[in-house]
């Protein structure tokens, strides 16, 4: 088991894209790390990059004390698991489980041993004579992974695992992969950009934005103060509601909205109001106006999609907004909803560096 | 109803025709064979079996001058089995090699080179025969089985069906692999060759078949009797026919030509779900 450091790593593609550009961090022993960002943002790159599949163009990566810069990606001691699972399609599931030990020259009994165990603990035993095309995704997702933790390496990546399963499966891998990773206590990174697996998964979550971290920090950390515009939108679903603002002294002005509870923001520059859907209510003396388009009942949540009303006089089309609320909330549609929220509960950007302020 | 009917009736006409056309003339060659030299000599191509099968075919293939002067139907028999396969295997490890160095190594002249090889296409071994024969005969190689095939065994054909396949293996099968501690070796051998097993069986059959009827190569390559193929044999016993003598042995030509055409045959049959199934199936 080791710590994994990553110190000023860049990558350029040899066709000049720049897929990484100046990334730091430090991963304890045995944490779960987790990559999100938007498709194209380098995440897997990096993962790559630790993995040794892809050249590290500035920066070195050590685990432990050890720097693996240039050490071949058998000798790195990581074990991967893939998108498409990549199975050897013509090996059995124990063949596929075993190749890499008997590539380290490891004897005979201590692969099995070894198989059994981890065939057991992913609960394919019953399948090790099969070969990969006669499983089911869900299965052959256990055998990659099997394949990863017989190797008993000192750090396990994961490049989005799940994103070949149907919904339901895969919220059940998540779990069990989690489980499996306090389990063996392995420092892990996985790569997602589904943020529900992120803000499940992550001991840490590292939101990645154009090759670089734009914050890094424990889920609910990164959803409650985000750093940024960009966390903020990123991380939370139903995603934040934004509206243009302005400080004037005294209150802050959005259209023809006037909130009080705001003090010490710069005036006289473009500022972003956010307001997660789960901190709005319903309030008769709410400033909010909001035109019902369309009502999702999850079950015992209602979310309610539509415009804000007061937003309409300026020549900005209308602003989208969500408002998370209890099932019993329903109404009708095309009907104007009143809603209330807390200042404190509201972020505030700087529309041009998208900082927070707030 | 009547329409239908007149267009199974005439399509089928046209198929019927077009395999008598084809297997006809190999049903006289047979038929012809196992008729006494008399009978051919007296009235010509035969079209029912006779009875002179064992003895022919016997003198042909176990008697000693039965059909050459010194070598026996069974020695080319095997000439032309080395030849066969020792083209189609060679082709094969070679194309894959090759294949291999192209696709899954990463060195500055890999595209040039590969045009480079898909060009000798345009210079088939008719082309350069001469030289070749230079070479081999400065080497001491002629009438050998080494000489005779590995001036044969390069293929462009085989390097593109394998670049081919091998780029339609996905990148993660080689990165898992990797991640495995699996050499360039151990790729090649545990992961590639496997997932190739119908191609190389499809090339392997194509492969026996082209090797099976080389004519000139072998012909100039081989000067004695007992490196004669059964295609050379075929070709020396016309030569010996037309050159006249006693009574010519008409029978024999046609029976080794049988001989000839029947592995080949034998292998597509027995083999063509393979070879079907390389070709068209990608199996991944
Ligand atoms: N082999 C490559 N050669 C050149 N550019 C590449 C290569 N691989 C990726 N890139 C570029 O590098 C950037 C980052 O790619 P990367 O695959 O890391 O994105 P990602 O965050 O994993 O996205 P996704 O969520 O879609 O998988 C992209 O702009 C991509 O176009
Ligand atoms: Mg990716």
């Amino acid at each position: 088991m080791a710590n994994l450091a990553l110190t000023g790593i860049r990558k350029t593609y040899p066709n000049g894209a720049v897929a990484v550009r100046g990334v730091d961090m430090t991963i304890d022993d045995g944490e779960f790390i987790v990559f999100v960002g938007p498709s194209g943002c380098g995440k897997s790159t990096l993962l790559r990059m630790v993995a040794g599949l892809e050249s590290i163009t500035e920066g070195s990566i050590h685990i432990g004390d050890r720097l693996i810069n240039d050490v071949s990606p058998a000798d790195r001691d990581v074990a991967m698991v893939f998108q498409n699972y990549a199975l050897y399609p013509h090996m059995t599931v124990r063949g596929n489980m075993s190749y890499g030990l008997k590539n380290r020259g490891m004897p005979k009994e201590e692969i099995n041993k070894r198989v059994n165990d981890a065939a057991s603990l992913l609960r394919i035993g019953d399948y090790l004579d099969r070969q990969p095309n006669e499983l089911s995704g869900g299965q052959r997702q256990r055998v990659a992974m099997g394949r990863a933790i017989v190797r008993e390496p000192e750090v396990f990546l994961f490049d989005e695992p799940l994103s070949n399963l149907d919904a339901k499966l895969r919220v059940q891998m998540r779990i069990e992969i989690k489980r499996l990773q306090r389990r063996l206590n392995v420092t892990s990174i996985y790569v997602t950009h589904d943020q529900t697996e992120a803000m499940t998964l992550a001991d840490r979550l590292a939101v990645i934005n154009d090759g670089k971290i734009e914050q890094m920090g424990a889920p609910i950390e990164l959803y409650n103060n985000p750093a940024t515009l960009f966390v903020a939108t990123f991380i939370g679903a139903p995603q934040m509601n934004l509206l243009p603002a302005q400080f004037d002294g005294e209150k802050l002005i959005s259209n023809t909205l006037s909130l009080s509870g705001y003090d010490g923001l710069p005036q006289s520059q473009n500022l972003i109001l956010g307001i997660r859907p789960d901190t709005l209510r319903t309030d008769d003396n709410g400033q909010l106006e909001m035109r019902v388009d369309l009502v999702e009942q999850h079950g015992a949540d209602n979310l309610i999609y539509g415009a804000i009303l007061n937003s309409e006089n300026t020549d900005s089309e209308e602003t989208e907004f969500c408002f998370k609320t209890g099932q019993e909330v329903m109404p009708e549609i095309d009907s104007t909803l009143r809603l209330g929220f807390d200042p404190d509960k509201t972020l505030i950007f700087d529309k041009e560096s998208g900082d927070r302020l707030r | 109803m009547k329409n239908w009917n007149w267009r199974l009736i005439s399509t089928h006409a046209i198929l019927i025709v077009g395999v008598l056309f084809m297997s006809l003339p190999v049903w006289v060659a047979f038929a012809t064979s196992t008729h006494a030299p008399e009978t051919i000599l007296r009235d010509g191509l035969q079209f029912l079996p006779g009875s002179h099968f064992f003895t022919t075919y016997n003198e042909v293939l176990f008697v000693e001058g039965g059909v050459m002067k010194s070598v026996l139907g069974t020695t080319m028999l095997k000439n032309s089995l080395i030849l066969g396969l020792g083209f189609a295997i060679g082709k094969v490890i070679i194309s894959m090699l090759a294949a291999y160095a192209i696709v899954y190594f990463r060195f500055r002249l890999a595209t040039p080179l590969f045009c480079v090889i898909f060009l000798t296409l345009l210079l088939p071994l008719e082309v350069r025969i001469i030289p070749s024969y230079e070479v081999l005969a400065k080497l001491g190689m002629l009438d050998t089985h080494v000489g005779l095939i590995v001036p044969l065994i390069a293929s462009a054909t085989g390097t593109f069906f394998f670049r081919q396949f091998f780029r339609s293996v996905p990148d993660e099968l080689l990165e898992a692999a990797r991640l495995d501690g699996a050499t360039a070796w151990g790729f090649f051998i545990d992961i590639l060759v496997p997932l190739s097993k119908t191609m190389i069986a499809a090339i392997l059959i194509i492969m026996f078949v082209v090797g099976w009827n080389q004519y000139l190569w072998p012909l100039i390559m081989t000067t004695k009797e007992e490196n004669y193929t059964l295609v050379i044999g075929i070709k020396q016993i016309y030569q010996i026919l037309a050159e006249g003598g006693e009574l010519p042995q008409y029978q024999k030509a046609f029976a080794l030509t049988i001989l000839a055409t029947l592995p080949p045959v034998l292998v597509v049959l027995i083999f063509q779900n393979w070879f079907v199934k390389g070709l068209v199936e990608s199996e991944k």
